[in-house]
């Protein structure tokens, strides 16, 4: 078994009094795409901003390649790429000054800045609206320039958090496409935190569940749905959370 | 090292491409001072006599008087306009760009707050810029001289901003800041009127600007435009800073952003 990318042991979170996350236990290993699975207000986006060290871990522990959250979070965000639900792009700024601000962000110097964004551009294919203020794009070029920025220092482990909200049906399935693509081919960790179970390939991805801050499935889809004897993915959310899966 | 250079430059060059885009935030940050300036200083020059004190050598006008605190209204306005776009950016996301950078939370905060202070710069060599066409005119070497000042009153008005911004919940509740933090201020302080003057009307009020920290901001950016250092100013503005800066780092919670948008 290869190393855990990222690790979370026994983490829990309120906001005040109210429970956001309670005992939540994982572990991801690089390669594998790993779908997060809930309602609104299940608990995902907070498992996310825990683990990208936007808020403190309080109880339990996170690591992310070995590297304690809490404790030495410079070397642990150093492995990480995030593509945030919100557009987090300046709408004034080029693609490429947006780019560039993000490495210069990372540390990174501005030979190897530049090298890197040009290898991500190509691959993204955006190539011809590097030029362009993010005003002037549409929400799939947006999302593909979050990508590739995310993607710049060649992180370990990819956090994408409802990425393909607001995306027409063909470029999200583009984008599920393509985040499957670096698990498979670039050996990323991916943990994709949806409410949309389409996206996930019940053949191929791990799952998690989360409904009202528990962590109640965890392992690969495929398995998940036979220990809850369903044929279908939407059967086993519905049997966990009570709701109806887009 | 290294990294925390690039961090800061490219914090910095990212304010000043969006300050360059923003057109009108540029011209609106010139027209304030300048109608201070040239219309309310015009009509008070008649009625406010200045007399003779340190800096100045000899009599002055009331144009002159008030530059330096014009300067410092730039770097108070736009000190604002900081932690304004700081509020906007935790409430809209791209805070965490910045905030998930493999840097200590610190240096990150630091760096938008220089960044900031190195818009000031453009804005207030602009309307002084203007104000020498106006023929208000200092001391050539004074444009120089003023620039450790510009830096050390930007910090502690940025370092206030910041504070405010990780006190304030909402972006609507902004508008309650400037009238409670930035108007008194301003109009407490020896911006506008010489202390001696203020003293005369009234001992409380003197007492007042005597301890706000943008009366020592001017007044040292006022002594640093003729070459001059001003300790006393110097002094109190790196105690404000100190203390600002450091409430404001403790103060900062990014989780507030998000505690309003649960249910995601």
């Amino acid at each position: 078994m290869n190393q855990p990318v990222l690790s979370a042991d026994t983490v829990s979170y309120q906001y005040g009094g109210d429970a956001a996350l309670d005992e939540v236990s994982l572990e991801l290993v690089s390669g594998t795409f790993t779908a997060l699975l809930g309602p609104n207000g299940a608990g995902k986006t907070t498992l996310i901003s825990l683990i990208c060290h936007l808020i403190e871990t309080r109880q339990g522990s996170i690591r992310i390649c070995g590297h304690d959250v809490r404790t030495a979070p410079i070397p642990a965000l150093q492995q990480i790429g995030i593509v945030f639900q919100q557009p987090t792009l300046d709408l004034d700024l080029s693609v490429h000054q947006n780019l560039h601000y993000f490495a210069a962000l990372r540390g990174m110097p501005r030979n190897k800045a530049t090298r890197q964004i040009n290898i991500e551009i190509e691959r993204l294919e955006i190539g011809d609206i590097v030029n362009k203020t993010v005003r002037q794009l549409n929400g799939g070029h947006r999302r593909r320039v979050e990508i590739a920025r995310a993607l710049l220092h060649e992180p370990a482990l990819l956090l994408l958090d409802e990425p393909t909200v607001g995306l027409d049906i063909p470029t999200r399935q583009q984008f599920v496409a393509y985040a499957h693509s670096l698990a498979r081919e670039r050996d990323v960790c991916v943990l994709w935190a949806s409410h949309l179970i389409d996206e996930v390939d019940p053949g191929n991805d791990n799952l998690l569940i989360l409904h009202q801050g528990k962590l109640c499935a965890n392992g690969p889809a495929d398995k998940v749905m036979r220990e809850h004897s369903c044929d279908r993915l939407t059967d086993v959310y519905i049997k966990l959370t009570g709701e109806r899966g887009s | 090292m290294n990294a925390w250079w690039r961090c800061l430059s490219g914090v910095i060059l990212r304010e000043n491409l969006r300050f360059f885009h923003q057109k009108g935030r540029f011209f609106g940050t010139l027209v304030r001072p300048l109608v201070w300036l040239l219309v309310f200083a015009a009509g008070f020059r008649a009625a406010l006599g200045v007399s003779i004190i340190p800096p100045y050598e000899t009599y002055i006008t009331y144009e002159v008087y008030i530059l330096p605190g014009l300067v410092g209204m730039v770097q108070l306005f736009n000190g604002m306009q900081n932690s304004l776009s700081i509020v906007y950016d935790t409430e809209m996301g791209s805070m965490r760009i910045l905030l998930t950078s493999p840097l200590p939370r610190w240096w990150l905060l630091v760096s938008k707050l220089l960044a900031g202070v190195s818009v000031s710069f453009f804005q207030v060599y602009a309307f002084l810029g203007f104000a020498y066409l106006f023929g208000i005119e200092m001391p050539p070497m004074g444009y120089l001289s003023t620039i450790p000042a510009l830096l050390l009153n930007g910090l502690m008005l940025g370092s206030l901003g910041l504070l405010l911004s990780s006190k304030i919940r909402q972006l609507e509740n902004f508008a309650g800041v400037m009238n409670f933090v930035v108007f008194p201020l301003f109009f407490i302080s020896s911006a506008l009127y010489p202390l001696w003057k203020m003293r005369e009307s009234s001992e409380f009020l003197y007492y007042l600007c005597a301890f706000n920290p943008f009366t020592h901001g001017v007044e040292m950016i006022r002594f640093a435009l003729y070459s001059h250092f001003n300790a006393t100013g110097v002094g109190w503005v790196l105690l404000a800073t100190v203390v600002f800066l450091t409430l404001a780092l403790r103060g900062y919670r990014p989780e507030r952003g998000l505690s309003r948008k649960r249910g995601e």
